[in-house]
Order: C-alpha cells, then structure tokens, then sequence
C-alpha cells in the first residue's frame, strides 16, 4: 500500500482579522484591539459569564497560570477549561474523589520494580511508547503483564494474558475481579479497615457478578478473569495504568472509580511498586489542570468553593473570584447553542475536529458573537474566528515548565525563534489584559513560575534552578529543602489515624453500556484511537513524513471482512446514526468480530468524528469517543468524479 | 513513609596510573578511570558492554591479555595502567585496522586519535578490504550508511531487547561479510523497523544518521560549530519526553535525548525524535506584493518601530 502524505499546515505568521466575511492580513495593534473590543462588548451587554476561555494543555504551565488569571481576573468568570475534557477528566475527577488529589499515584520507575502489571484500556505500546519501555523492563525483570483491550494491541502481544472485552463492559470485569478476590479472601482487611471506608456496601453490590455473569456480559473467558483477580490480588506490588480506553465513555468517571476500587481492596496504593497510573495523552494535560485552567479549581488544585483558599488568591489578585465552579467544555459548548456563552477566546486548541459528533460543535461556535483564536496554524476552528493570533509554540519556542503524567514538572526552553510576527502566549495574554484594563507584564516565564510558587504550596520548592539539577521534580514539593516520595497517599499506611488523614471510600457503581446502541441497521461497534507516527487532529503530524503513515482506514476483523464482501484496500461506506464518511479497508486480525476501529488522525480526510456520539460522562463531561454504532457497507460505484 | 534505597555498596580502592582511587564495587575500570582520556566506540552509558571494538583496552598488572576498560569490573587492589606503551599500541593498531577498513569521516573525535596514536591505516596499502558499499536511503527520516559501520551492535542492542524491543534489526553474515542488516536485507519501510531513532542515538561512527543531516552533509552546509542544543519537553503525549534540539541557523536539524534522563534513557519514539517539522513549516514569502495586504505590522515585542 502506498504511503500517505497528508497535506501539511504552514504557520501562522501574522495576525488576521475578519472583514466582510473573509479573514485578512492584520497589524499586531489592530488585532488584539478588535480581540479585546469584543469581548468587552459582550462582558458589558451579557455580564462576564457570557465570556469562556479554552486554554490549551500544549502550551506550558505558566501561560495556562496566566490565561486562567485572566479569565478570573480580567473578565472575572471561572469558564475556563481545556481539551483535557476530551480525555482524563474523568481520571482526575475519580482520583480526586477517593484521595482527595488528581494526580497518578505512582512513577514510571516503579513501574519496573513491580511485580504485576495491568494495562486496562491503554494501548500503551503504540500511544506511549517511551512508558511502555518502562513496562518491559518491568516484563523482562519478571513482572506479569496483563492487557484489558477490546482490541489486540501491540500492548497485549507483550502480555502474558489479553482480556479481550467488549466495549463498553469496563466494570462488569472490575466487578467481576473485585468479586472473586473477595470470595478467594484475598482481599486486604487490614488496609481495608484502615485506611477505606464504603466496604460492605461496596461488597454488596459486586455480589451478582460472578465470573459466569461477567463472561456472558464482558466476552472475557471466566477463567481468565479468575487469573487476572488472582494475580493482581497475590501480588506484592502491582500497577494499575489506563488511557482513553477507560475515559472516553459516558460512564467514564464510574470506570475510573471501579479500578480505584480494585486498588483499595488490595492495598495497591500508597506503597512503591504499587499504584494507580492514568497515562496522559498531551503533553500539558496534567499542568494544565494543576494550574487552574479548569472551571473548579484555583492553581494548586485548590478548591474554588473553599472561602479560604479564595481569600488567598483575592489578596495576590486584588480581584474578586466568583464562589462557583464555572462551565466545563461540555456545559460551554451547549451554553453556546443556548446563547449564554457569546464570546471565547480559544487557545491552542481545534475542536472542530477534536469533538465528539463535530458537525453541531461546528453549529455552536458559529453561534458566538466573538470569536478569537490563539494558535499556531489556522486550523479548522480557527478559519471560524473573529480575530486569529499567531502564537510561538510552547515545546520549542518558549520557555516554561510542563508537567508529565508522573507528575514530574520539567522545564522547557526555547531553541529556536518563532516564524515571522509570530508572538509567545504570555506575550499575547498581558497585552490583551492591558486593553482591559489590567496593566500586567511579567518579564520572564520564570516570574510567572515565582508566582506560581508562592500560590500552590504543591510547587513551591521547585525552583528553576532546582528544576535543572533535579531534570524535573515530581509534586507534591511543598519544600526547597527536600524531595517527597516518588509515589502519593503513603498516608493510607500511617499506624497514626491523625496522620493517616481521611479514609479512601469504596464507590458503589452500576454498570452502563455504551449509550449508542448496536441494533439491525447498525450493528458494528466502533472505537476510536491513536496510531503510533499520528497524533490527534493531525494537525502537528502530518508535518513530517512517516513511512508508517497510512491515512485513515476503517479496520475490520477478518470475519467481518468476508461477511461484508470487502477486500484491503477498497473504500467502504461507515455510517451511523449522525453521518456517513467514507474510508479504505484494513483487515487487523487483532479485531474480534463486530468490533471495528478508526483513528482521528486524518480530519481533513476523514472526518471520524461525524460518526462518534456526544454523549458525555455527567460528572467529567467526557464524550463517548470510544463507542459508537456503525454500518459498514460496500460502496455501490467507483467514486464519481 | 519509605523509599526503598540501593544497597549500599562497598568501596573498591585500586590504582589508576600510579593514583590511589576508590569507586563502588561493581564498576568498570572505565568509570575508575574518570581522569584519563580513554577512547572509546563500542561502549555506551545505555547499553551493555559489548567488547567489540578494544579500543579501550588498558593494561591491568599480572593479567596475561590487555582488558576492555569499559566492561573489566573492578577489583581491590588492582594496579591499571591507561597509557602503557603496550596499551597505546593496542590503540594504535586497532585504529589502524579500522579506519582501513571503514570510513571513519563522521567519527567523533577519530582522527585526533589517529593522530594522538600515531595509527597509519594507509600502511596495509591500498587495495586493502574495505567495507564500502553505496549508501542506504529508502525513507524520509534517518540513513544506514554501513561504508561507516564498525559492527559494533549498538544499534542492535538498542532495537533489541535493551530498549526497543522492535528486533528489525540484526547481523547477517559472518566473518568480513558480517553486517547489521534488517530481515532479508529488505528496506527499511517493508521491514518491522518503527523509526524510533534510537539506534541513531546510540551509533558512534553516523553511520546512522538523520535524513536532514545526511543531505546537509551532502549539501556541505552541516555545521556543528554553528548549531546549538537546547534541551526541552515532547509535546506529542503526556509522558514528558526530553528533547534535545539541534538547531543550526534557527532550524531544528536533529534530535536526541539526555542518556541520563530518569524518564527516557535516551530514548524516544518516532514523533518525538522526527516529528518536528510542523513548527518550521513555513510558507516561502510571496515575491509579489500583493497591494491589497497592509505593510508588515511592526514588531511590537521588541519595540522596533519601522
């Protein structure tokens, strides 16, 4: 099969504006004038919370700390949120609700030092591969490895058992394992007792889901789910990582918390070697919600409705902060089709084509009065902005610190210069605030940090300095003095019950499946995700010429393949029930029948997420990215034209 | 709340060219010997020893054969000499046989040791064996060039079981015909090779090199006098991947990762090693004018005012 090369995007060099229906060429004053005016005028006519901001988790900590000040300093609303909405929301929410912090718990080290390895939902080999070589330093030292995936990645050809579940049954096997560890005795009553709380309850209600249920309902043979309860329970230590397989459902918060679940039953957390790892799929994801860029919390992770944490910040602010949580991405996406959110200010981020079902993302947006958009290339989203602002890219040409999903807080430095009038975020956020009033300056990326310091007591023993000599400090790092542990909640071991602080609570969940339903007309179940040279929207991808890359492809079993009448290669119609694309066949024996797989990465191409479904997850308003019910059918005709 | 630690290891007192020094047991006589200048081709700070090259011999009082410094353990009361006359001949023959046989043009530091050893590779004559053969260039990312290979199975090790764990590549042949070659010699796009690049990390002759430093050289415009290297973070996932970026007239030209960094090793996967070049893309200014554009904005960062 020839090798595909996608059309790439150049960089934005200058601002634009738009006049008489066309964007065109601006000057630096013009631009962020018209930026500014408007969302004045829709501050002044519909108060602040008409106003959201999308700021970016690719760009770095300190611009995410400043466009979240801005938001609730300048314009003086708390809708601020990111994409990180779109993908571990949900691991954050659930993490937070059973230990009171949003973070992983352990590090990639002790991923090798461990005993048992689970990867539920994270195809890991291909998404994260440079984690995924800790993973096999841990396989070749003689950890167990098992791999829970609708699909047979190239995580699960490294496992010693593949779990092959249907989609969308994430917590029957939870339960299923929670279950059998419980009848087995092998869960963990000292810790249990100790340091959880909810576990009757809890015992209760995973009491129907025996492993015969499970098989019916999850596909997963009964022994093997007998195998992985076993093992993960008998472990010294053991390691529990999940990606987007877990946390794009509707249920994905539910999800989060059955594994959590599984993890207090057998004390594997808190201790090292043993841990909860959700693996982050940007690069900023986890910085950008530790500095506040979202809708609940103030930077530190501090919760906004606590008065006391918001008199700290008044006082560094001298600004009022509204005592809610704002709009989420989700609630500000229907805000806008409600006419309640008339202007954004959108940083770094395309979600046209990032949304689930992004035909109607496409309606609300061009709903708002004013639109502006910060980026580095006029992608799809920005085309339909008011004011476009060409930014420098936070890697490689500004400098700043980004946080890893082992909470590792590192820095980044600027090698090369931005393109033509191209201009840092930071740069950009202060000369806007100024046109509102707000006469800000900072004069280095480290100042920003230095505040940053002073406001999260996590951060504020990591100097820039010590960031250098350290290659990275993980958080918590309340001291200039000394480095914590490389894992969290070791408290849940304190013999002091003083010291070991609040109890972890056991969830009670019930089990829902994907909310598109397979039926006669659509009777594929579809998922969606990453290949290992693409990324996301392709936008930064398709810059580079891989020899791996292939384009989009609708992958189909075998079976499905021969019952279909389709061939490698040949295009075939998906459908579901919210649009149609057409895509060339790829038969990946790794898919069992019924099951078939697309990326994201090729928009322009393929649009996958016409047919993804925008049912979100109610407490972390994740979409169901990775269930939807499709048709496959062989095109009629060669294409006209 | 506990950590757990290494075990503590014991110090080993030896001696280094007269000098007293004491490491901790279970190191090389190449770390013993963090003051002298020993080359080194095989060995990497990753990997495994391998002893393949022996350029780093050195001589070790009472052993019968001269000894790999960078895999030889140290041992308590061992007497090392560095610079021995038998050692430096060692040295010298081994670059002999190498730079013979191979083109050592893009090794660093190479011909300061040829020089330094006083190694006379044009001594076996001209129509000595060589392992020249055309260059290998059958995708857009990075180049085998084995006319530059010393066999020294880094690349192997990298792709192998050490780190990478794809296996696209291995030694074919024996003997003088022996060279690294991916299954059935095929080209690298039809084999299971996944461009990580890590193989070209570990390559200390550029063999292996960047498709963009291998036209540059062609071009005669690579210059390492001229490129900085500024390390920062991968914006492709959120494992927090270090960069290295090599950058020569603000172009990023290469891309590596610190070998002692705790979250790669020196690794990194196929878009963070080659997946830079959205950021340079720009398009080429359009020589025309186009009258209905306004004059460049001025540049309101630095406060040039034209």
């Amino acid at each position: 099969m020839k090798n595909k090369r996608a059309e790439h995007y150049d960089r934005l060099t200058h601002p634009l504006v738009r006049e008489d229906g066309v964007l065109r060429r601006a000057t630096w004053e013009e631009a962020l004038d018209r930026a500014a005016e408007g969302f004045r005028r829709n501050v002044a006519r519909h108060g602040p919370d008409a106003f959201a901001m999308l700021s970016c988790a690719r760009s770095t900590n300190e611009m995410n700390y400043v466009a979240q000040k801005f938001t609730r300093v300048v314009v003086g609303t708390n809708n601020v949120d990111s994409c990180n909405r779109t993908c571990h929301a949900p691991s954050v929410a659930g993490l937070s609700a059973a230990f009171g912090s949003g973070g992983g718990t352990s590090s990639y080290k002790e991923v090798e030092d461990t005993d048992v390895i689970v990867l539920w939902g994270s195809a890991a080999r291909n998404a994260h591969p440079i984690f995924f070589q800790h993973v096999l330093k841990g396989i070749h030292g003689g950890a167990r490895m098992f791999a829970v995936d609708p699909r047979r990645t190239g995580t699960a050809q490294w496992a010693d058992r593949w779990l092959g579940l249907n989609v969308g049954t994430d917590i029957p096997l939870a339960h299923a394992v929670a279950r059998e560890i419980i009848h087995a005795g092998l869960h963990n009553t000292a810790f249990i007792e100790r340091a959880t709380e909810g576990f009757e309850e809890f015992a209760a209600s995973v009491e129907p889901w025996t492993l015969n249920v499970a098989e019916q309902v999850t596909g997963v043979p009964a022994e093997a789910i007998r195998e992985l309860a076993h093992a993960y329970a008998r472990a010294d230590r053991a390691q529990l990582c999940w990606t987007l397989g877990i946390t794009e459902h509707h249920n994905a918060t539910d999800n989060v918390r059955a594994l959590i679940n599984l993890s207090l039953l057998t004390g594997h957390v808190g201790r090292y070697g043993s841990g909860l790892s959700p693996l982050r799929g940007q690069n900023n994801v986890q910085g950008g919600g530790d500095m506040g860029a979202i809708p609940n919390r103030l930077p530190g992770f501090q919760d906004i409705l606590d008065p006391a944490i918001r008199a700290k910040f008044e006082q560094e602010w001298q600004a009022p902060i509204q005592p809610r949580y704002g709009l989420t991405l989700t609630d500000m996406l229907e805000a806008m089709a409600e006419g309640e959110v008339t202007t954004c200010y959108l940083i770094g981020e395309n979600p046209v084509q990032s949304e689930a079902d992004s035909l109607s993302c496409v309606k609300r947006l061009s709903m708002l009065d004013h639109l502006v958009v910060q980026d580095i290339f006029l992608t799809k989203t920005a085309q339909m902005a008011d004011v476009v602002l060409p930014a420098s890219a936070a890697w490689c040409e500004s400098d700043g610190t980004f946080t890893n999903s082992e909470r590792r807080v590192q820095r980044v430095r600027r090698a090369v210069s931005p393109p033509g009038e191209a201009r840092d975020d930071i740069w950009i956020l202060c000369e806007m605030a100024r046109r509102l009033g707000h006469d800000w300056s900072y004069e280095s990326s480290e100042q920003v940090w230095d505040e940053v310091r002073r406001m999260s007591p996590a951060h504020t023993g990591m100097t820039y300095q010590r960031l250098a000599d350290l290659q990275g400090i993980q958080w918590p790092c309340p001291s200039e003095d000394s480095v914590e542990p490389p894992f969290l909640h070791g408290r849940l071991w304190e013999t002091d019950p003083a010291k070991r602080g609040a109890p972890a609570p056991f969830a009670v969940l019930r089990h829902s499946p994907p909310v598109d339903l397979l039926d006669e007309e659509y009777p594929l179940r579809l998922t969606t995700g990453r290949t290992l040279d693409s990324y996301n929207t392709g936008v930064q991808s398709s810059g580079f010429a891989s020899p791996l890359r292939k384009g989009e492809q609708i992958q189909l079993s075998p079976e499905d393949a021969a019952r279909l009448g389709l061939v490698m290669g040949e295009d075939a119609r998906i459908s579901s029930r919210r649009g149609s694309v057409v895509a060339p066949v790829h038969i990946d024996p790794g898919l069992r029948p019924g099951l078939v797989f697309m990326t994201m990465h090729f928009p322009d191409e393929v649009d996958t997420n016409v047919l993804t479904i925008e049912a979100t997850c109610p407490i972390a308003g994740t979409a169901e990215f990775k269930a939807a019910a499709v048709r496959v059918e062989k095109l009629l005709h060669a294409k006209v034209g | 709340m506990t950590v757990p630690l290494p075990p503590p290891r014991r110090l080993i007192e030896l001696t280094v060219d007269g000098a007293p020094v004491r490491v901790p047991e279970g190191s090389t006589i190449l770390d013993a010997c963090g003051g002298a200048d020993i080359p080194t081709l095989c060995y990497g700070d990753t990997l495994t020893p391998k002893n393949a090259c022996r350029v780093c011999v050195v001589e070790v009082e009472g052993a019968r054969t001269l000894v790999p410094a960078c895999s030889r353990k140290v041992e308590a009361g061992m007497v090392v000499g560095t610079s021995t006359e038998r050692a430096r001949h060692s040295r010298k023959v081994v670059l002999e046989l190498l730079a013979s046989s191979v083109d050592l043009s893009t090794t660093p530091r190479a011909a300061g040791w040829m020089e330094e050893y006083g190694a006379r590779p044009d001594r076996f004559g001209t129509d000595a064996a060589t392992v020249e053969q055309p260059v290998k260039v059958d995708n857009d990312l990075y180049v085998r060039d084995y006319a530059k290979c010393i066999l020294c199975y880094k690349c192997v090790d990298a792709c192998g079981d050490q780190w990478q764990n794809t296996f696209a590549i291995g030694v074919a042949g024996r003997g003088f015909d022996a060279m690294i070659s991916t299954e059935y010699d095929a080209p690298l796009t039809d084999s299971a090779c996944v461009y990580c690049g890590n193989c070209v990390e570990v390559c200390p002759t550029g063999a292996l090199s960047f498709k963009s430093e291998f036209d540059m050289r062609e071009a005669g415009t690579w210059d390492e006098s001229q490129q900085t290297q500024t390390t920062t973070i991968c914006s492709y996932c959120g494992v927090g991947c270090n960069l290295t970026l090599h950058v020569q007239e603000n172009q990023i030209v290469k891309v590596s990762s610190p070998h002692d960094n705790p979250v790669t090793h020196g690794n990194l996967c196929i878009k963070g090693r080659f997946g830079y070049q959205h950021v340079q893309n720009v398009r080429p200014p359009s020589p025309v004018r186009d009258e209905s554009l306004p004059e460049p904005s001025p540049d309101l960062a630095t406060g040039l005012r034209p």
